[in-house]
């Protein structure tokens, strides 16, 4: 907001309002870089103070894998059915309709457009419930 | 100068604010599930209710000795609970608190943003499931990203109705635009955001990820000391952060009564309010099963979500 504000103070020499929207906006992502930075800086720190802090006293029964208290059996990284992967496919496919979603969110209520929009917005639903009707029926939303 | 002062005063807030409102929500948590119970919970820490009993835990874990498994992929292991953390903390900065600029910084894309980052909280759950060298580990790591990919979509959608009745995806730029009447018209899109939010969280009834009689603890069974907090300490700040999100999107944020002055005031009670229910929730609802979760979100959180985008589409092309 503040950003629009003084661009238009620059005085509506536009190429001069368009460098200073796109430093507006480069500074909003630093602003969210450094945070980042804060957060490293504050794991490091919680993490080395931790080392000087805590006691180090490994033994061989300690080093084994947890678990569930007894004895591990066999390796640790076991062959298991991983069932969710039709759900990991579904989502990539939903998801990628949907990121299309919030640009056109922006601008479909926008004079000069309104019915169409809608009609649009229908064809795109249309598309995801025929997909997810498709997956239903063929019974890859349920386990048994 | 003044702006790096600015931005230093900015960036020592959000750290302050993440640091001690999700310990204010575990304390909450702790004294309010004990009283659903009959019980009194924490009394001792502290002197007063025991209200340092979260310091006196924090303290306790400092002094743990941490242990990583022998058989462990130890840097992963090692990493995993920054990154489960850490995007909460990046997402509280896009989160507006007042009217007037209140806000850690505004981001034009902020809505994109936030759900972008929020997902990536995930990722550190399965690098400890996979890392940990654990069967109950690697299957509770599985189940979070079945679960993030289940309840993405759904928190997307209803995001993205907020979105369109706003006609904008700035988060301060939504809550300038808020009426009392998208409450009732965003219902649905609100309850379906606020499930799925749960369930990204694993938050009972959600919490198959870290089922305790199935799979011991899931993913963070073999951590110990210091990162086993950060875990829980990124538990409570995704509850702070998802509760602060759907009062901005669902519930006006900032808006009420003299909301010139106490806006931040009324982002902070309604956000509190919805930490309450979370906890609410966690006491009142038993755990489902993994695939009933997995039904819940494909065949009524979806379609709900769809039906709520179809309904913003139709009320904001009329009204405009």
């Amino acid at each position: 907001m503040a950003t629009v504000a003084s661009a238009d103070a620059v005085g509506g020499v536009r190429g001069a309002a368009d460098a200073y929207l796109a430093a507006g906006y480069y500074h909003a992502y630093s602003v969210v870089g450094l945070v980042a930075v804060v957060g490293v800086l504050f794991v490091a720190v919680a993490f080395a103070a931790g080392h000087l802090l805590r006691p180090v006293v490994p033994t061989r029964e300690k080093m084994l894998t947890y678990e569930c208290g007894v004895d591990p059996v066999g390796e640790g990284w076991a062959q298991t059915q991983i069932r969710y992967y039709v759900y990991s496919f579904l989502y990539v496919i939903f998801a990628v309709d949907a990121i299309y979603l919030f640009p056109w969110a922006t601008v479909f209520a926008a004079p000069g457009f309104g019915g169409t929009t809608l009609v649009e917005m229908f064809v795109f639903i249309g598309f995801l419930a025929v997909g997810l009707l498709y997956a239903w029926k063929k019974g890859v939303l349920e386990w048994t | 100068m003044s702006g790096t002062l600015d931005v230093v005063l900015r960036l020592v807030a959000v750290l302050v604010a993440f640091l001690v409102l999700p310990l204010v929500v575990g304390q909450t948590e702790h004294k309010v599930m004990a009283h659903m119970q009959g019980r009194l919970g924490p009394m001792y820490a502290g002197g007063f209710h025991g209200w340092a009993q979260l310091v006196a835990d924090g303290v306790k874990f400092a002094q743990k000795e941490d242990v990583v498994p022998a058989g462990a992929d130890r840097r992963v292991f090692q990493l995993a609970p920054a990154v489960s953390l850490l995007p909460y903390l990046l997402v509280l900065i896009a989160i507006p608190v007042g009217p007037n600029g209140l806000v850690g910084q505004a981001i034009d894309a902020g809505l994109f943003f936030v759900l972008a980052v929020m997902g990536v909280g995930v990722l550190g759950s399965i690098m400890a499931g996979w890392a940990s060298a654990n069967k109950f580990s690697l299957l509770g790591g599985l189940r979070t990203a079945a679960q993030l990919m289940a309840y993405e979509l759904p928190m997307l959608l209803a995001a993205g109705s907020v979105a369109m009745a706003a006609g904008t995806i700035s988060l301060p730029g939504i809550v300038q635009a808020f009426h009392w009447w998208w409450i009732p018209w965003q219902l649905i899109g609100g309850l379906v955001f606020f499930t799925a939010g749960l369930a990204e969280l694993q938050r009972p009834p959600f919490d198959m990820p870290v089922a305790d009689s199935e799979i011991i603890f899931g993913a963070y069974t073999e951590y110990t000391g210091l990162r086993f907090a950060l875990f829980l300490l990124a538990e409570y700040a995704g509850i702070v952060v998802l509760c602060a999100l759907t009062t901005v999107l669902f519930l006006g944020g900032w808006h009420g009564p003299l909301s010139g002055s106490f806006g931040w005031l009324w982002t902070l009670v309604k956000t509190a309010l919805l930490a309450f229910v979370v906890i609410w929730l966690r006491v009142t609802y038993p755990r489902l099963r993994e695939d009933q979760l997995q039904k819940l979100a494909w065949t009524v959180l979806i379609p709900l979500g769809l039906a709520q985008i179809a309904l913003t589409g139709i009320v904001k092309v009329v009204i405009s």
